[in-house]
């Protein structure tokens, strides 16, 4: 079950702004703030190996391996975080930190508030792209790591990581946006906003005061049932439903399920309500359409002027007409007249916005070679091959911030 | 990357590259010329190819290369912001190529385009007595193929750059792969041309 797989992994937990609030693009500021964690592999001498991973809106820390032997399924990256996989636990410390304004472990509006004792729903304060990466930023110094390899994710995990390189360019080596963009278009704007209207409407959501009571699961489900129409295509709609029937043979002409499509978007709308947080997803969504990278700075190009240092490797599929290929391209033209080094690959595939999940093989070949060259460029020096010793110690702990030089780096 | 596993007019062009240069490589293919340019001459390279099979050898290579198509131009590119703008073997495949060549020279100092001559002697005698469009090695595809491609002759390509202003300061005629000396019938027996263009 775990050959190729890093095996177990364990969520860990940093908190920090204890004393002193984190500052907030709002103008607000949340403190303490706590950031669940996973990591795999391990660091080199210098630190300079680590990749971190930035998880898109559903996703969570646990990008790879297994929590107990008995779990059913591995992290969500599992097919591409492991020994020998694209992100190469064998040569690199992989790093993944749940967002805040989650639900999966780090301080989001299902977390309690020291100052009310009770959680903070809309209390919490509404949150950005920037203040996400923020919080990394004190994750990647606790663990004491000046710079790391490379910043990676999908979707919004590749916001996450045009943020880090357009606002920390001397704390990275690589940027891998993939399927993303530099700025919400209104079409996605529009998509976050019905999520989000179907969780207002919902009997049970009280202004985001219903922990006591029942969740606007409903709510949360129809949202998720929209986002997953988006994340497909018309193509692989077709292959993978049709218009079979689920469970009938013929039309019922009533309103329960007909459609195989329609079941499936009711398994997947329910199953997410078991895990995910409705408040979570309206700070999520409006992080997301107040992302700009432009915003603030003259003109995207500018905004990435002194990142241009970097290597990119910005990566679009074809039928993904959620974030469709032209937003890629014109980031990709934005680094080019930066002056900046941007690999670009427009991968066909029919999977839709999935596809940065599923085209595994294609992405394993462009993730391996890219990053083999972020090392020589870089002059990183790759750990040697694991111990068995050594590939049962892969948890981390953190020290308080100021101590990240201290950190064991041993079981 | 030794120069003996390097195509013959691409070794052509990469004599034509002074070390640390920096280039653009339009059409890179599989990125062979330009990883062999970076480990022999320490260039910096950056290469633009249509296909995604190419642009994932590139990527294997080491090479950093943006997938797109030369039609839409090189708009990102500042002015001046290479040394040398390369366009190898695929002029032919152009719709536009003075578009593409004006734009080569504007990003970079200089432009070196190469392609197969058409006006080789054997195209023209087969032409003469079979009555079908020649084929030529460099470019060996039926009239009929996808990508379609419109083969020139050397003259066509002189004459385009007296035209549409574009300098020719260099050239190199290859027969296989040994330079001919320019002068009478050199157009007869080359089988790849290479121009510089300022």
């Amino acid at each position: 079950m775990f050959s190729h797989s890093v095996g177990i992994t364990q969520k860990q937990f940093f908190t920090f702004a204890e004393e002193q609030p984190m500052q907030l693009d709002s103008g607000e500021t949340l403190g303490p703030v706590t950031l669940a964690y996973e990591t795999y592999g391990r660091l080199n001498a210098d630190r300079s190996n680590a990749i971190l991973i930035c998880h898109a809106l559903s996703g969570d820390s646990h990008v790879a391996g297994y929590y107990t032997p008995q779990d059913t399924a591995p992290g969500w990256w599992d097919d591409c975080v492991g020994p020998g996989k694209a992100f190469d636990t064998d040569k690199y410390f992989v790093i993944c930190a749940n967002v805040i304004g989650g639900c999966a472990g780090s301080t989001g509006p299902g977390s309690i508030n020291m100052r009310t004792g009770r959680p903070y729903g809309l209390e919490f304060p509404v949150i950005t792209i920037g203040d996400i990466v923020r919080t990394q930023v004190y994750l990647i110094d606790a663990l004491g790591i000046d710079k790391l390899l490379a910043v990676v994710g999908g979707s919004m995990g590749g916001m996450q990581a045009l943020q880090w390189a357009a606002a920390y360019p001397e704390r990275v080596c690589a940027c891998l946006p993939i399927a993303t963009t530099a700025r919400h278009s209104p079409m996605l704007i529009a998509f976050s906003e019905v999520g989000r209207q179907a969780i207002y409407a919902d009997p049970n959501w009280n202004g985001g005061d219903y922990y006591d009571n029942l969740h606007p699961n409903a709510g949360l489900a129809v949202a998720r049932m929209v986002g997953h129409i988006t994340y497909l295509s018309e193509q692989s709609m077709h292959h993978k439903f049709g218009r079979r029937l689920q469970d009938r043979e013929r039309y019922g002409y009533d309103f329960q399920t007909d459609f195989a499509i329609e079941s499936y978007l009711r398994h997947k709308g329910n199953r997410f309500t078991e895990r995910f947080d409705a408040n979570s997803y309206l700070y999520i969504t409006k992080a997301l359409d107040y992302f700009d990278l432009a915003n603030g700075a003259h003109s995207l190009a500018a905004a990435f002027a002194k990142s241009t240092g970097l290597l990119y490797l910005v990566i679009s599929f074809t039928s993904d007409w959620l974030y469709p290929t032209y937003h890629s391209k014109e980031l990709v033209s934005c680094l080019t007249s930066a002056g900046a080094d941007v690999t670009y690959v427009n991968i066909q595939s029919s999977w839709g916005h999935d596809a940065f999940l599923l085209e595994v093989d294609t992405m394993t070949g462009l993730l391996t070679n890219f990053l083999g060259r972020v090392v020589e460029h870089f002059h990183v020096a790759l750990p040697p091959p694991p111990t068995p010793e050594e590939l049962a110690a892969t948890v981390i702990p953190v020290d308080a911030p100021r101590d990240a030089n201290q950190a064991d780096m041993t079981a | 990357m030794t120069d003996n596993t390097l195509r013959p007019d691409l070794k052509a062009v990469a004599n034509l590259i002074q070390k640390s240069e920096s280039v653009l490589d339009l059409g890179c293919g599989d990125g062979a010329l330009l990883r062999y340019l970076a480990d022999a001459l320490g260039v910096t390279g950056r290469g633009v190819e249509l296909t995604e099979e190419g642009v994932l050898a590139c990527v294997r290579r080491g090479v950093s290369v943006r997938q797109g198509d030369l039609h839409e131009g090189l708009g990102d590119y500042p002015n001046g912001s290479f040394d040398t703008v390369i366009l190898s073997y695929t002029i032919p495949y152009l719709n536009d190529p003075a578009f593409v060549v004006r734009e080569m020279l504007r990003v970079g100092r200089r432009a070196i385009v190469s392609f197969p001559n058409w006006g080789h002697w054997h195209c023209r005698l087969s032409f003469l007595i079979t009555g079908r469009s020649p084929i030529t090695p460099g470019l060996p595809q039926p009239w009929d193929t996808s990508p379609r491609a419109r083969p020139l002759t050397l003259r066509d390509f002189e004459e385009f750059c007296t035209r549409d202003g574009f300098r020719i300061t260099h050239r190199v005629y290859l027969r296989d792969s040994h330079p001919l000396r320019p002068g009478p019938g050199a157009h007869l027996r080359t089988a790849t041309a290479i121009y510089e263009l300022k």
